[in-house]
């Protein structure tokens, strides 16, 4: 090779770098070490950790159990090892999945369109006050406070350089739903959208329909969040909503230390075109076959530059495949069936303690304790090998007595009666 | 004449809502230790849906041969060279697969107490530090999703720091050969673009960049090696006129496969920049992510980074959110932690002395295709190539065959096309990126296929143009995918 690029080491393929750039020194890294040695460097950076815990932690993540066939469809190296399907022709499994998402997203959501992911749930939340301000030419969203707090925090780092007033409204303090007082009192006719999440963040169903009745009585989008997926399952779709934004996180991704997820944006048809994102649609070949291609591109960075409707590239696509076979798997029976599960095990835990909001809610709930802190808690529990609920001091000063818990299909019974117990005595 | 492939069966398959039958199911949930409970009395009766329309009802059985039969549809690296300009598309080493489903890794929960999460924070700080001395610079941030995202975060980064100084200003240059991310960041950033052209080498015009760095200016974002695969090489000189200005130089690190080990951007200027784990660390793209986006930092802009930070407190790790000056977040959470695990895993395999071998074997590769097709391809820069070139189709364009076509036909030889008409500043652009992990057999395999279909474009153009000829799915229609949409399935 070298000798059919006229050199007689590859340093001098380097030569022509100015010399102030190079670097004339080892990089001060370790030698490589081999499969084994990184296996087992892995293994203790797990067991440091800790394991064999019960947890209850929710608030944006749950722990679902994952079907063996999804870790067994995305090891597949067509999948796994492919690009960005750019190449219809050799990528037609890739679309055809994409489409198949995009497909069960707006059957779960009651959406027209569904983009083929976004980066997570908190990243879907900006783009898509993005994207009601380009529909609607306005320049301001009005968020409910009950929204998880760092996608509200994603929002307004996003907001704040790009030109957007975001402002909250409250939460009603004893039904820990939005305050729709509130909401009337600060709407104008300059807001592009109101966001609101159900079950929101203290896992509450939420006002949604009444928010997207006030939204469109003054020509603003009604932008709809979830984080837990598998409350589509049961959930009636939002009839209202114009945007759905969420993440996805639930549907056989692992927890993974907050990440990567698979984020979701799915709308009206009218609004298509504003979406941000990939989205993969259908055509046929030159024999006339079906076939799928990417499309609608000129929304798109690699084409419109600066005039893109969001400057995304790299997505969530093997995330969304996760997604995808998780959806397959469960499929219209499951699905409803996990959920009334994690219905049924929410509502076991929340029997034996008093939730400190009084509505409906899924698989999440939130408790006031007395006598100690939801800190002093936790630690006790840790003792009994339990990962206690968020205190949600952390995010609502006025929640400090609080944790918020989560109960899965994955959390026993056997466990949960541990956990009354230990945050009673 | 084609050697490396021939034709075989697939399977037909068809999408699952038409593979669908009622009452069939493929999951498996334990019997209920808890009293069932009425979802109506929980939810309302009004929240409750019916049933979910169209949702697939197939068996285990269906569901797997669903999927692998789709899987059988795609070009992978797995199967081959992936050539891929600006995409570094390198061999995916299966052990860090393995090491990012390491238990107490992938169901760590994000908010569990920080003394049980004392292992994915020593990943997140090693793989920092390791970050930091690979490009020269101070500091580093895991949390952007992609390089996109990264993007963002850096502008925003740099937006802070000049605000903080007195003004955020008003521009962001960028290059003409720079990929479409970078003036779509600005603009989301809330600067406007100023396109730069390139000169008559391809490389920045630093005589024009004198004049228009302005104290309007925030940012220049260069993508080094450019996009032509052609190293920057007065960027030293280009970092000295931002900064007499104070305005910065953002680089777009697309491209650090061909750099890692041998010149590092925090000694030659650069302020901010992001890398692409899933290029040059080698993690999987997955059909199109995901990613992860860390920017690294010099000094001044590292007061600015996102919230939360890790600090060492005594002889553990802790998140840090108390950051005055912090952008904020750009996501929940800490970033594409799976990701990072996978990065890292890359980078421990290689150590030091490995890493710098693979961006000598990457630049090697480059030189050696460019060497082989020089004579069959019209190379419109000459200028000394890194880990990528970029040939154009001028002579193939005379018998009326063009970039999109060659990428078609070299499908039928048995490989994934390389980046076709990009970098913008080359009419007919064929962009080609080997990386290390190619062999001198696959690399020579795929010099022959492009020498024959150059032959093939003087002797039989239209034969080009019709192709692919070997694939399950002949030439896809996209206009009339883009005229009337049709984004999801319905029952027909």
């Amino acid at each position: 090779m070298m000798n059919a690029c006229g050199i007689d080491s590859p340093e001098a393929l380097f030569e022509h770098l100015p010399e102030a750039v190079r670097l004339r020194r080892p990089l001060d890294l370790p030698a490589g070490i081999s499969e084994y040695e990184i296996v087992e460097y892995f293994r203790q950076r797990g067991a440091e950790n800790g394991a064999g815990y019960a947890p209850f932690l929710g608030a944006g993540v749950y722990r679902h159990f994952r079907p063996v066939l999804v870790d067994a469809v995305v090891s597949r190296g067509e999948f796994l090892t492919s690009y960005t399907p750019y190449q219809a022709e050799i990528s037609q499994g890739t679309l055809t999945a994409i489409f198949e998402f995009q497909t069960m997203i707006c059957q779960l959501t009651g959406m027209d369109v569904a983009n083929a992911s976004m980066y997570d749930g908190s990243t879907a939340v900006p783009e898509a006050v993005l994207m009601a301000a380009r529909v609607t030419g306005k320049r301001r969203a009005l968020v409910a406070s009950s929204v998880h707090p760092e996608y509200r925090e994603t929002l307004r780092t996003y907001a704040k350089n790009a030109g957007l007033a975001v402002e909250e409204f409250a939460y009603a303090p004893e039904a820990g739903t939005i305050d729709l007082e509130d909401l009337e009192r600060r709407m104008d006719g300059e807001t592009a959208a109101v966001v609101v999440q159900s079950p929101n963040f203290f896992g509450m169903v939420d006002q949604v329909n009444a928010a997207g009745e006030i939204a469109h009585r003054h020509g603003a989008l009604l932008i709809l969040i979830f984080t837990e997926a598998v409350s589509l399952g049961i959930l009636e779709p939002s009839a209202e909503a114009d945007i759905v934004a969420g993440e996805l996180q639930s549907f056989a991704i692992s927890p993974s230390y907050g990440g990567p997820f698979a984020g979701i944006i799915a709308t009206r048809e009218k609004y298509m075109r504003q979406l941000p994102g990939r989205l993969v649609g259908q055509t046929t070949d030159s024999r006339g076959e079906r076939a799928f291609c990417l499309t609608l591109s000129t929304r798109e960075q690699h084409i419109r530059r600066e005039r893109a409707t969001s400057n995304i590239c790299t997505n969530q696509a093997l995330i969304a495949l996760m997604a995808t076979v998780f959806m397959t798997v469960y499929g219209k029976q499951g699905l409803r069936e996990l959920a009334e599960q994690n219905l049924a095990k929410a509502h076991y835990l929340a029997g034996k303690m008093q939730p400190r909001f009084a509505g409906k809610f899924f698989n999440e709930f939130a408790v006031r304790l007395e006598g100690k802190t939801p800190e002093q808690a936790n630690k006790a529990l840790l003792k009994k090998k339990i990962i206690g609920g968020l205190p949600l001091g952390r995010f609502y000063p006025e929640l400090a007595d609080c944790m918020l818990l989560c109960a899965t299909e994955m959390s026993t019974r056997p466990e949960m009666d541990a956990l009354a117990e230990g945050l009673h005595s | 004449m084609i050697k490396k492939v021939r034709s075989h069966l697939s399977q037909n398959e068809a999408l699952l809502f038409e593979r669908s039958s009622p009452g069939k199911k493929a999951y498996q949930l334990p019997d209920l230790d808890v009293p069932p409970f009425d979802a109506a009395a929980a939810l309302g009766a009004e929240n409750v849906r019916a049933g979910i329309d169209g949702f697939p009802e197939v068996s285990e059985v269906e569901a797997i041969r669903h999927f692998t039969r789709l899987s059988t549809w795609n070009y992978a690296i797995d199967h081959g060279m992936y050539p891929l300009g600006s995409c570094t598309m390198k061999y995916n080493p299966r052990v860090n697969e393995l090491v990012a489903r390491t238990e107490g890794l992938a169901w760590a929960h994000p908010y569990q107490p920080e003394a049980l999460a004392q292992g994915c924070m020593e990943v997140v700080a090693r793989l920092e530090s390791i970050l930091a001395e690979i490009t020269g610079m101070d500091a580093v941030t895991l949390q952007p999703a992609a390089g996109a995202h990264g993007e963002l975060t850096g502008i925003l980064l740099i937006r802070a720091l000049l605000e903080k100084r007195g003004n955020p200003r008003k521009k962001i240059l960028v290059p003409d050969s720079a990929h479409g991310t970078n003036p779509a960041t600005a603009a989301i950033a809330g600067y406007a673009v100023e396109n730069i052209p390139s000169n008559a080498a391809g490389l920045l015009d630093v005589s024009a960049l004198e004049r228009i760095v302005t104290a309007d200016v925030a940012a220049l974002m260069v993508t080094n090696p450019n996009t032509l695969g052609v190293f920057e090489e007065n960027i030293v000189h280009a970092a000295e006129i931002l900064h007499a200005k104070g305005a910065m130089l953002y680089m777009d690190g697309a491209n650090m496969n061909a750099l890692v080990g041998i010149a590092r951007p925090g000694d030659f200027g650069v302020d901010a920049l992001h890398l692409n784990l899933h290029k040059t660390f080698s993690t999987p793209h997955g059909g199109g992510g995901p990613g992860a986006g860390p920017v690294a930092v010099k000094k001044p802009l590292e007061p600015f980074l996102p919230v939360p930070r890790l600090k060492r407190s005594g002889k553990k790790w802790a998140w840090d959110y108390k950051r005055k000056r912090s952008i904020g977040r750009v996501r929940a959470f800490y970033g594409n932690f799976g990701v990072l695990v996978r990065a890292l895993a890359y980078i421990l395999a290689h150590g030091g002395p490995g890493l710098r071998n693979a961006t000598v074997d990457a630049v090697l590769n480059a030189n050696y295709l460019r060497k082989r097709l020089e004579p069959y391809y019209h190379l419109p820069y000459p200028s000394p190539s890194m880990h990528e070139v970029v040939f154009s189709d001028a002579r193939q364009e005379e018998s009326g065959v063009r970039t999109g076509d060659i990428a078609k036909r070299l499908i039928d030889y048995g490989f994934h096309p390389y980046t076709v008409s990009f970098p913008l500043i080359v009419h007919g652009a064929l962009m080609i990126e080997p990386t290390e992990t190619e062999s001198l057999s696959e690399l020579d395999a795929f010099a022959d296929a492009m020498i024959s279909i150059a032959q093939e474009a003087r002797t039989d153009p239209q034969f080009v143009k019709n192709a692919p000829y070997g694939t399950r799915t002949s030439r896809v229609d996209e206009v009339a995918a883009a005229r009337k949409p049709v984004l999801r399935w319905k029952p027909s």
